[in-house]
């Protein structure tokens, strides 16, 4: 049943192509068809793909199937070959499945958009990069995915390209991006120099084997985890994805909630072996997935604008996923990835829900007590905003929990620590958001108030069946305190992430640390209570005891202003200077010039052209003259 | 005597084409020019090509010639030309023409020590068992040629009925 | 016997007065009797380079040569009527229209 797998990536592949050629001519209706169904079909054979992985022996995994040798030079192969295994499985699954879900959802948002063929095609484009990138075998198509995503990335958050403002954010984004991307080349050279292949079986076996030394394993990792730090958003390159918010909605569910940015974390899912060998690169994962998630909850607390909370949440819940990753929890990190994409996309679209009714406001200070206007977008929103915030029996309670918990296990005690602080502040900006627009006074506009309308089905029926999984996606991986074998998805993850690393604690610890994780949600949601019901003048107090402080996390701790003043402005300079004296000099020059002396070469030589009978009859005699000379002498 | 006669000819041939750059009258020129086809005609003949001969007088001489003597009566300009003014071009091509002059003479220098004997077959009959077996190729595409040329003259000098 | 080297002498002086009548000349219709001259000049000397070689080969061609020739006049002399019906005038100096 696994042989059809390598399809699940062309099905979109084929929808783009066709929509590509044939898009201006094809009808709405049978774009969304089209769009929807390529998406759903990939979903289709990912899980049958999946179930078929179920029953193959271990001893197989990986399944790859070598579709074509792409680059054959001297020792340097590089092939087009796709594989099939457990971790694959998952991020199949959810790239495919959380994605048709969002491409039904686009087909009301979008619904009035004049570039609806070409979001559908953009949409189905990122779909097939994303799956290219988790069902590659070898690191240099997994690149290939990589800059693909980064690309479609790029064109969607620039979608509206004639506001200035997303056109710009759509640069950053690929810019930054980039920055990353250079550094994960240089950590694929040095892959190719010390092992000579991309594949991640022959490098796997070369780890294991003790082919390369650990300095030289902490430098590859730490190269490529620079890549998945711009991918990701992480500190320091986090600053395109607020600005990625100019995008639609659903492209920020889809692409900077879901899939997308949790590419880093595949990443290093995947080289698990190269940063369990190398623990100084492990480390740094982990203190930098733990740093981020901090500083970017202390963003959340103050921004007005609900897709910019959940940006710097989302953010923060990566950081999560680094921290599982940096204890040696791949799994943990995976689980929190599979969770996250239902409740982030979930809160994403319910947002988009909520601009939706409010004709496009954005601003949490002029909502409020929206509740009874959207009986549907509310409580799905809330689902989503319990489930993050980690309380017990949604599923983000328990991919936290793991995470925490391996964290505290591997005795990195300061990172938990840091775990459990973001937890409150996740707690409490995500109900702030509740309150601030479900809940309270009425603040909105009266224009708004008019038009106000809970969102049509396609919208909705998405919401409920995200929130559906919000909720129980957790159940695949309960803690062990419930019962060893319960936890399945670990056990599935077993092939491709040894359990090598993994620590163990007393049960009595594991159920404190539990209470003290639940403890932490519900301390969290109380104090949003507080600033933003109970007592709603105590904000309003903190800003101004504490002006500096709020105006320093207002404004993101200046960062995007020191990032220009440090590097886009010299660049943005010298780059103008070398247009004025090099590009419009020299370059233009040249061709200019060509053309000139060309054209001047013309005039002298039409002076030969007379028309004169006479005049071509002495070049006839010249020329035979000449010849004649040639054949005798 | 054979030197006689190609002295007579040969001294009306080159006088005839001198008449015919001298002479400022087309028709004189056409005429002065006939003369010098009839005298190479005798040329060829010393050289033992009688069939040549004839066909020279009868197609150059005769037809040619007479093509151009029809075509000056229809063009049958009245004034003269006046002379030429002296460009350079002139005098670069008499130049060029004196160092043509010099290239033939190396490029014939080969040749000048030959002496033919007498040919032993030239006439009609050799000519055509010739023709018509190694060169029947050139001879069929030449007929093309000719009718090719004759339908050309015709349709490049019919008139249309709009353009009178 | 006279030698070939006489007529071959001929020929280069015929071919060269052919060129000079070519250039030198005003009108188009002694041009192209110029023209005319520089092929009787080349006949020859394939006539007598035939008699130096004991071939009929240079008879054979300079039968072609007439042939062509005479081809060549019919069409040129056509070409030269319909110049002169449309200029009226057969100097060559007024022929300019392919200038530049």
């Amino acid at each position: 049943m696994t042989e059809i797998f390598w399809l699940i990536p062309f099905i979109p592949a084929i929808s783009t192509f066709v929509l590509v050629v044939f898009g201006r001519n094809l009808p709405k209706k049978y774009v969304s068809y089209q769009a929807c169904l390529a998406v759903f079909a990939s979903f289709i054979i990912s899980v049958i793909s999946f179930i078929g992985l179920l029953k193959t022996p271990h001893e197989h995994y990986p399944i790859v199937k070598n579709l074509f040798s792409w680059i054959s030079s001297g020792n340097f192969d590089v092939s087009l070959s796709l594989q099939f295994d457990p971790l694959t499985a998952v991020m199949a699954m959810v790239v495919s499945g959380v994605g048709f879900i969002i491409h039904v959802y686009s087909v009301g948002y979008m619904a009035k958009d004049n570039g609806y063929t070409r979001y559908f095609t953009y949409l189905n484009l990122f779909t097939f990069a994303m799956l290219i990138l988790v069902m590659a075998s070898n690191l240099v198509l997994m690149f290939v995915g990589w800059e693909g995503v980064g690309l479609c990335s790029y064109l969607l958050i620039g979608f509206w390209y004639e506001k200035h403002s997303a056109a710009n954010a759509g640069k950053k984004a690929f810019i930054v991006n980039r920055i990353g991307d250079a550094a994960f080349l240089l950590g694929i050279f040095f892959i190719f120099i010390h092992i000579g292949s991309g594949e991640f079986t022959a490098i796997n076996e070369a780890i294991s084997g003790g082919a390369i030394t650990q300095g030289l394993a902490t430098l590859i990792a730490i190269l490529l985890f620079i890549g998945a730090i711009g991918k990701s958003a992480q500190i320091p390159l986090y600053v395109w994805l607020p600005d990625a918010m100019e995008g639609p909605t659903p492209v920020s569910a889809l692409i900077h909630a879901a899939t997308m940015v949790t590419a880093g974390v595949y990443m290093v899912a995947r080289m698990n072996l190269l940063y369990a060998f190398s623990g100084t690169a492990a480390l740094l994962v982990g203190v930098v997935g733990a740093v981020t998630a901090i500083f970017a909850a202390t963003m959340a607390l103050t921004q007005n604008d609900i897709k910019r909370v959940l940006a710097y949440s989302t953010i923060s819940q990566i950081g999560y996923m680094f921290i599982a990753c940096g204890v040696g929890a791949y799994a943990a990190g995976m689980f929190h990835l599979f969770t996250h994409a239902f409740f982030k996309s979930l809160l994403f679209l319910a947002a988009g829900s909520v601009m939706h009714a409010l004709s496009g406001e954005l601003n949490m200070q002029k909502m409020g007590g929206l509740r009874k206007y959207l009986p549907i977008t509310y409580p799905t929103f809330l689902i989503g905003a319990i489930a993050i915030a980690g309380v017990p029996f949604f599923s983000g309670f328990f991919s936290k929990d793991a995470i925490l918990t391996q964290a505290f296990a591997q005795r990195q005690y300061f990172i938990w620590a840091l775990g459990i602080t973001c937890a409150v502040l996740t707690a409490f900006y995500m109900f702030r958001i509740i309150f601030l627009t479900f809940y309270g006074k009425e603040r909105l506009d009266p224009e708004v108030k008019k038009h106000i309308h809970e969102s049509p089905r396609v919208m909705t029926i998405p919401l409920m069946i995200l929130a559906f999984f919000s909720i129980v996606a957790g159940y695949i991986g309960l803690p062990v305190v419930i019962g060893e074998k319960l936890n399945w998805f670990r056990t599935f993850l077993k092939p491709v992430i040894p359990e090598a690393h993994e620590a163990h604690i007393s049960m009595g610890m594991e159920w404190l640390l539990i209470l003290i994780s639940v403890a932490v949600a519900f301390i969290g949601i109380y104090i949003a209570y507080i600033f933003y019901i109970r007592s709603p003048q105590i904000p309003h107090n903190l800003v101004t005891r504490f002006p500096f402080v709020y105006k320093l996390l207002f404004n993101k701790y200046y960062v995007d202003e020191f990032y220009n003043a440090a590097f886009v402005n010299s660049t943005v300079k010298g780059s103008e200077i070398i247009y004025d004296h090099f590009d419009l000099k020299v370059i233009d020059g040249a061709v200019n010039g060509t053309a000139t002396t060309t054209g001047f070469l013309g005039k002298i030589l039409s002076y030969f052209q007379s028309g004169l009978i006479k005049d071509y009859a002495i070049v006839f005699l010249i020329g035979a003259i000449l010849f004649l000379a040639y054949l005798l002498f | 005597m054979g030197i006689f006669i190609f002295f007579i000819l040969a001294i009306l041939c080159v006088g005839s084409v001198l008449g015919m750059i001298i002479s400022k009258n087309q028709a004189h020129n056409a005429l002065f020019l006939i003369l010098a086809f009839a005298s190479l005609g005798g040329l060829f003949g010393l050289l033992d090509a009688p069939f040549i001969a004839v066909v020279q007088i009868i197609i150059y001489a005769g037809a040619i010639m007479v093509l151009f003597l029809f075509v000056i009566m229809m063009v049958n300009v009245r004034e003269g030309i006046p002379p030429e003014k002296k460009k350079w071009t002139l005098y670069l091509s008499l130049g060029l023409a004196v160092v043509l002059v010099i290239e033939l003479i190396f490029a014939f220098k080969g040749a000048f020590s030959l002496t033919g004997g007498a040919m032993e077959k030239s006439g009609p009959t050799d000519l055509g068992r010739v023709l018509f077996t190694e060169y029947l190729y050139p001879f069929e595409i030449t007929s093309v040629l000719i009718i090719a040329a004759l339908v050309g003259a015709i349709v490049l000098i019919k008139r249309r009925k709009e353009e009178e | 016997m006279i030698p070939i080297s006489y007529f071959l002498v001929l020929s280069i002086l015929l071919f060269i007065l052919g060129v000079a009548a070519f250039f030198i000349k005003r009108d188009l219709i002694t041009m192209f009797m110029a023209v005319e001259v520089m092929l009787s000049a080349a006949n020859l000397a394939f006539i007598a380079l035939a008699k130096a070689a004991n071939s009929i080969d240079g008879q054979i061609i300079v039968f072609f040569i007439i042939t062509v020739a005479a081809a060549e006049a019919t069409v040129g002399l056509a070409i030269i009527l319909l110049v002169f019906r449309h200029k009226k005038s057969i100097k060559s100096e007024d022929i300019k229209l392919m200038k530049g």
